[in-house]
């Protein structure tokens, strides 16, 4: 059992795990290494670098950093968090983890999901969360939208409440080395879902046109709005809500970085780790 | 007020379609995560707010009530005037943001 899993290492979360890690406590910092971070070409309005540096190098020293102070880093892709009254359970592709406390610092995807019909039926055959909506689609015909490990993960879930569950990669392939064997998928880039009252259709762009009864939407890699949006976390303007220690309205889940509003930038993404990292601290020290 | 009501497929007619007040319907399920955070302002409103009545649905033990107001996902809240539906509010959201959209 750790006493916190990060999941992001980026800026916030290598942060966070510093000051937790000098607590003396049990720590484990789980992510991909594709975060918004190494895209940054050179960084000049960060203090202390009297050259510019890339996102990339800022990067790799941040978890070097890390590393040398033995803090457990490994390179995995979240797709569940589940909450059994004070533990929290991290569900990776490989593997699965039992917490106190969690800090989500993913990030915040910069190009969200942009197909056209998924605001107006959100709630009305368009959902985010398979086991929350599942059970509404018994035997029915679904449409996971998604094309990584998060997408394969929601249609395995679903695969237990129908036989006839098809992923909808939106033009993008799936995994090469997946964790699960997936025949059921259509890699047609979509233009539109469609219907009345409800989502009823999804149309690709050579106009093929697919009947479905619900869609679940699970595009890239699950962020910290993803799991936000399971677990009951209050978001605002797709920002997770956090109080001043970084908590967010379930106890024991902390936010930080870009996924929490505010200035995308690295300053801001440090005191939030900083922050968040020391009412960890406190907070598994009072359990 | 107190306390929410439990509603059921037996007493939905008497608490909620001949009600001459208000209902305010949450229709859940206990392994919904969002449904658990809402619950206890589900409970504050039905506390505070006197002049309406305020039901739970537990999906999974009705899911016939479900299936006629057409519940696709949870949390959902329906407003219920004179027997008929008057306002939905889809997904988790704040005592206040329920209290301003859905009065």
């Amino acid at each position: 059992m750790y006493d916190c899993i990060i999941i992001g290492k980026g800026p916030a979360g290598i942060s966070g795990a510093i000051y937790i890690s000098r607590s003396n406590l049990k720590v484990l910092v789980i992510g991909k290494d594709d975060t918004a971070l190494k895209k940054a070409h050179l960084i000049e309005n960060y203090y202390g670098f009297e050259n510019p540096i890339s996102g990339e190098e800022l990067f790799e020293n941040g978890i070097k950093q890390a590393k040398k102070q033995n803090i457990d880093i490994k390179n995995d892709e979240v797709v569940d968090i589940k909450w059994n009254n004070n533990t929290f359970a991290v569900i990776t592709v490989n593997s699965e983890y039992e917490a106190k406390t969690i800090l989500l610092a993913t990030g915040k995807s910069r190009n969200p999901a942009n197909i056209r019909g998924v605001k107006e039926f959100e709630g009305r055959g368009i959902s985010y969360c398979a086991i929350c909506d599942g059970f509404f689609y018994k035997n029915k015909k679904i449409a996971v939208i998604g094309s990584g490990e998060y997408a394969i993960h929601e249609a395995e879930i679903l695969k237990n409440i129908s036989d006839d569950v098809t992923i909808f990669t939106n033009g993008r392939e799936l995994p090469q080395n997946r964790s699960v064997e997936i025949t059921n998928y259509i890699e047609g880039k979509i233009d539109a879902i469609k219907g009345k009252e409800k989502a009823s259709k999804i149309v690709l762009e050579d106009n093929t046109e697919y009947d479905i009864d619900g869609i679940f939407i699970a595009e890239g890699t699950a962020s910290s709005v993803d799991f936000a949006k399971k677990l009951g976390i209050f978001l605002d303007n797709n920002n997770i809500k956090v109080d001043e220690n970084m908590q967010t309205n379930i106890p024991g889940i902390y936010a930080a970085g870009d996924c929490t509003g505010g200035l995308l930038q690295i300053s801001k993404a440090v005191y939030d780790g900083a922050k968040s990292g020391l009412s960890i601290a406190k907070k598994v020290k009072n359990i | 007020m107190g306390k929410p009501i439990e509603i059921t497929n037996e007493n939905f007619e008497e608490v909620v379609l001949k009600s001459t007040d208000p209902v305010l319907v949450d229709f859940w399920a206990p392994w919904c995560g969002p449904c658990r955070m809402m619950g206890p302002i589900i409970d504050e409103i039905a506390e505070e707010t006197p002049s309406i009545i305020v039901g739970k649905v537990n999906v999974d033990d009705e899911p016939e009530l479900a299936t006629k107001y057409d519940i696709n996902s949870i949390p959902t809240l329906l407003l219920f005037k004179s027997g008929a539906v008057r306002n939905t509010l889809i997904g988790l959201h704040t005592k206040q943001d329920i209290i301003n959209e859905i009065f």
